[in-house]
């Protein structure tokens, strides 16, 4: 089970920076590491996080193996008008995240 | 000269053997030694990874499961208010074992007797998700450790542990966490070991463990052969732990380096 935990400010003044705070729960596996057995742990990460602003894409990141479980991700963006804030994350084993937040700009 | 100082040495170690308890008003929460940067990220609901085995939690909350079909809600309601403090009254009292248990547990025994399903396995995803949902519920609330004559015994075996010898390095518990707490050991600082935010997300584990699994490790750090999950003296060690925190304010899911 997926989950994700997303902060968006709900209102901006337009033109204002604004700070997102993205968190998804995921392993983040290396593909470097044996288990117990001594056998190869497959590759298991997220590969790709995109946001987009009301269907146009203002961050993109390409993740590897050496980030963190759980994949904090925090950048900013100009408040331009209202609408919604789409993210995704896509990764190995078709692995695939989607949510989206509201904002209102005046 | 030389011998002089072995025989100081030798004085000062059996000293330490029989620390005194850390005073109230010196007690500090592990939070309190961690980098500003981590405490951040505890401080901080949408950047804490805890809080997603949180969110998980709150969806095993609401689903019924095993053959009489119920949730836990439906018997517990808001867990906002029926789990209220729950976590931080734990390891408490169960008078069908005749012992404390602590709060997965209890958790376990409400999926065994109430909702007719198999246990789940310490550290198991799921366990850790609900016992993180239901210590939140206690987050900002003191520490309140019950002690009767029935629960007495199991708190002096528990402080018998914390303070015997062991290992192949022949350390205490106490040794480092009454005597030397605040001073490095390799890159760490040594907390107090006080259990005020279990279950934690740890930045070494890379995921969410529970506090047995937490004393686990600190017994493989003294070589010592670590007891198993759930085994009657890890939570009795867990009762004098929290009983040793009382008072103390619950910050569970707490972020530990
Ligand atoms: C050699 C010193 C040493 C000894 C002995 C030791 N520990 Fe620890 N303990 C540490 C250090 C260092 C940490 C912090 C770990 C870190 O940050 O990596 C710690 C962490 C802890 C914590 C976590 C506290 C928190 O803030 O969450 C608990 C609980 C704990 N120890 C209990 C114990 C118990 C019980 C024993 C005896 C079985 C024990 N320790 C023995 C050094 C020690
Ligand atoms: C059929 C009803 C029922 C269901 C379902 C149920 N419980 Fe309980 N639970 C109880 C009762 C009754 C008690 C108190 C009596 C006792 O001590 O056994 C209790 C006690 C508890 C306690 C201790 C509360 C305290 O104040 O110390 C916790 C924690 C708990 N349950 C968690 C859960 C969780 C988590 C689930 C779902 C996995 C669950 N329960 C499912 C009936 C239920």
């Amino acid at each position: 089970m997926a989950n994700v935990l997303i902060n968006v400010p709900r209102q901006a003044k337009r033109g204002e920076v604004i700070e997102i705070k993205t968190l998804v729960s995921h392993p983040m596996e290396t593909g470097y590491r044996r288990d117990q057995l001594g056998r190869e742990m497959p590759r298991d990460i997220v590969r790709r996080f995109v946001c987009t602003y009301n269907g146009t894409e203002v961050f993109r990141a390409d993740l590897h193996p050496a980030i963190s479980a759980n994949p904090f991700i925090v950048f900013s963006t100009v408040a331009t008008e209202s609408g919604t804030l789409t993210f995704r994350w896509t990764g190995d084993n078709g692995f695939s995240m989607t949510e989206s937040a509201a904002i209102t700009v005046d | 000269m030389r011998r002089l100082c072995v025989a100081l040495g030798a004085i000062a170690l059996a000293v330490s053997a029989f620390a005194a308890e850390i005073p109230p008003s010196d007690r500090r929460s592990g939070y309190d030694f961690m980098s500003r940067e981590t405490r951040a990220m505890q401080d901080d609901d949408t950047a804490n990874p805890g809080m997603l085995s949180v969110l998980e939690g709150g969806t095993l909350w609401t689903r019924k499961a095993g053959g009489a079909g119920k949730a836990c809600a439906d018997c517990h309601g808001d867990a906002r208010t029926s789990m209220k403090g729950v976590a931080a009254r734990h390891p408490s009292f169960d008078a069908a074992r005749g012992r404390p248990v602590n709060l997965e547990q209890r958790i376990n025994a409400c999926r065994v007797d109430r909702q007719g399903t198999p246990p789940l396995a310490y550290e198991s995803r799921e366990l850790l998700a609900l016992s993180a949902y239901v210590a939140r519920q206690s987050r900002g609330r003191p520490i309140e450790i019950a002690v009767d004559a029935r629960t007495q015994p199991f708190l002096d075996a528990g402080r018998a542990t914390f303070h015997r010898r062991q290992g192949q390095l022949n350390l205490s518990c106490s040794q480092c966490h009454d005597d030397q707490w605040g001073r490095s050991l390799a890159g760490n600082t040594i907390p107090q070991a006080h259990p005020t935010g279990y279950p934690i997300y740890r930045l070494e584990w890379q995921a969410v463990g529970s506090l047995q699994r937490r004393l686990r490790n600190c017994f493989v750090g003294l070589r010592a052969e670590a007891y198993e999950y759930g085994a009657p003296e890890l939570v009795d060690l867990e009762l004098f732990l929290m009983w040793r925190a009382r008072g103390m304010t619950f910050e569970a899911p707490a972020v530990r380096p």
